[in-house]
C-alpha cells in the first residue's frame, strides 16, 4: 500500500489544527474511550496541537486497568493449586491484586504461561493432561471473538482440561452507564477503532438519539484522530449528535458478523464490575449454559479472600475522566511504573503510565 | 489490549491462514474471517483474523490527507 510522507503528514495536521481553532469553540471535553488512542494522543503530542479550549480526557478503554481486583485475586489464587496452569495475555502479570500479582504468584511457583493467542492455551492443555488450564479471558469487544472461538474450538477437540475465567467486556454500556455518573462531564467520544471492527456502528447509535452526545469512530494515526477531533467539534458547532465513521477502511457500518456470530454462540451479556464504574448492567459477557463445561468459576472450586482497591488509588475517577492522573497524591511518587499501586500505572495502555511516560507541558498544570 | 496489527494473506488452508506482517509470517486464525483470501489486508489480534483492510478506502483516505496538505500549503 501506498504510504505519504512525513512533509505529508506535517502539512495535513496543519490543516486539521487550523480548521479546528477557525471552528471557535466554547470549552470542549472529548474523551476518547481506547486506551491505544491515549498512547498514540501523547505520542504525537496532540493535546500541545489544540487550541486550549479543547480537552482531551481519557476513558475507561484499558481492558486490564478496569479489571477490578476481586478477578485479579481470584487467578492468583488458581494459579496456587498444584494442578493449575494459567494462560495469559502479559499486560495481566504485574497488574497489584489486593496482596500480590501473577508476577510474584509465577516467582513462588505458579505456573503462569503468557500466551499471544488464547488457541495457545489449548495447545498447552493437550500437552498437560493431568492439569487444567485456565485462560484469562480479558478484553473488550476486540478479544471477546477470539476467545469465544477457542472455546468452540476446545469443544470440537472434546478438550476437559480447558477452562476460562471471564471478564470480558462490553463498551457501549458503558459509555451509557459513564454519561449517567453525575460528576462526567463529557461533550463526544472517540470511539474505540478495533472494537468498532467487530460491533458496526449501530451500537453507539443511542449515545447521540438519547444522550445527545456526537460520536466518532477513529483511526489510530495521528492525522486519523485529529480529523477525529475535527469530526467531533464540527458537529458541536453544528449541534448535530450523531455517530460518524472516520476509520471506514478498517469500520465496515455493520461490523464483523461472522465474530459477532461467534460470540453470540458462546457468551451473552450479564452484569459486569468495573473498576473505579462499578456494576453496569448488561456490560460484560458470561458463557451461555452449552458451554458452561468451560467456566472455571463453575467447576473449579476456589478460595480467595477478602478483595479491595488500593488504598489512595483514584484509578476509578481516572477512569472516568473525572480527574488526571496528575491529580493522584500518590502519581510519580509511591506510584510508578517500576511499583505501580493501581491498575491504570501497569498496562501501557494505562492513563497514568501514559501520563507518566510522556506527559509535559501545560496539562501538568 | 485492543492493538491490531495489519498483514497480507500469503497462504490459506481451510480456516488457517499464513499473514506476513511487516515481513515476519505468522500463522493465523482465519475462523472470525472466513472471506479472506490469499492477497487481502487483513487486521491481526491475539492470533486471529479479525477485519478486512478495505484498499479502496485506505486509498481514499490517503488521497484525502494528501490534498488536505496540499490545500494547506497554497492557503496557509
Ligand atoms: S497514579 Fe497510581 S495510585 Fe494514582 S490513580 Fe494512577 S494508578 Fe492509581
Amino acid at each position: 500500500m501506498q504510504s505519504i510522507t512525513v512533509s505529508e503528514v506535517k502539512k495535513a495536521a496543519d490543516f486539521f489544527v487550523s480548521e479546528i481553532k477557525n471552528l471557535n469553540v466554547r470549552p470542549l471535553r472529548l474523551m476518547e474511550v481506547c486506551g491505544t488512542h491515549t498512547v498514540a494522543i501523547f505520542k504525537a503530542g496532540i493535546r500541545q496541537m489544540l487550541p486550549v479550549e479543547i480537552e482531551l480526557v481519557s476513558g475507561p478503554g484499558c481492558p486490564v486497568c478496569v479489571t477490578p481486583n476481586e478477578y485479579l485475586d481470584t487467578a492468583i489464587a488458581y494459579s496456587r493449586q498444584s494442578d493449575v496452569i494459567i494462560t495469559t495475555f502479559g499486560d495481566m502479570l504485574r497488574v497489584p491484586g489486593t496482596e500480590t500479582t501473577l508476577l510474584d504468584a509465577r516467582a513462588q511457583g505458579g505456573d503462569i504461561r503468557i500466551v499471544y493467542s488464547p488457541l495457545d492455551s489449548l495447545e498447552i492443555a493437550k500437552a498437560n493432561p493431568a492439569k487444567k488450564v485456565i485462560f484469562l479471558a480479558v478484553g473488550f469487544e476486540t478479544t471477546a471473538p477470539t476467545a469465544a472461538a477457542t472455546i468452540l474450538t476446545a469443544k470440537q477437540q472434546n478438550l476437559s482440561n480447558f477452562f476460562v475465567l471471564s471478564a470480558h467486556k462490553l463498551v457501549p454500556p458503558a459509555l451509557e452507564a459513564l454519561l449517567a455518573m453525575p460528576h462526567v462531564k463529557v461533550d463526544g467520544f472517540l470511539l474505540p477503532g478495533h472494537v468498532s471492527a467487530i460491533i458496526g456502528l449501530a451500537p453507539y447509535e443511542i449515545l447521540g438519539t438519547q444522550h445527545n452526545i456526537p460520536t466518532v469512530v477513529a483511526g489510530f494515526e495521528p492525522l486519523d484522530i485529529l480529523r477525529s477531533v475535527y469530526m467531533l467539534v464540527k458537529q458541536v458547532i453544528e449541534g448535530r449528535a450523531e455517530i460518524e465513521n472516520q476509520y471506514s477502511r478498517i469500520v465496515p457500518i455493520d461490523g464483523n458478523k461472522a465474530a459477532r456470530q461467534v460470540l453470540e454462540q458462546v457468551y451473552q451479556p450479564c452484569d459486569a464490575v468495573w473498576r473505579g464504574l462499578g456494576k453496569i448492567p448488561g456490560s460484560g459477557l458470561e458463557l451461555k449454559s452449552g458451554y458452561n463445561e468451560f467456566d472455571a468459576l463453575a467447576h473449579l472450586p476456589v478460595k480467595v479472600g477478602h478483595s479491595q482497591e488500593p488504598r489512595g488509588c483514584r484509578c476509578g475517577e481516572v477512569l472516568s475522566g473525572i480527574v488526571k492522573p496528575t491529580a493522584c497524591p500518590l502519581f510519580g511518587t509511591a506510584c510508578q511504573p517500576e511499583h505501580p499501586v493501581g491498575a491504570c500505572m501497569v498496562s501501557v495502555e494505562g492513563s497514568c503510565a501514559a501520563w507518566y511516560k510522556y506527559g509535559a507541558g501545560r496539562w501538568q498544570m | 489490549m485492543c492493538l491490531a496489527v495489519p498483514g497480507k494473506v500469503i497462504t490459506k488452508i481451510d480456516m488457517l491462514g499464513t499473514v506476513d506482517i511487516s515481513g515476519v509470517t505468522r500463522q493465523v486464525s482465519l475462523i472470525l474471517l472466513p472471506e479472506a483470501e490469499i492477497g487481502d489486508y487483513v487486521l491481526v489480534h491475539a492470533g486471529f483474523a479479525i477485519q478486512k483492510i478495505d484498499e479502496e478506502e485506505a486509498q481514499k483516505t490517503l488521497e484525502l490527507f494528501k490534498e488536505l496538505g496540499l490545500y494547506a500549503e497554497h492557503n496557509g
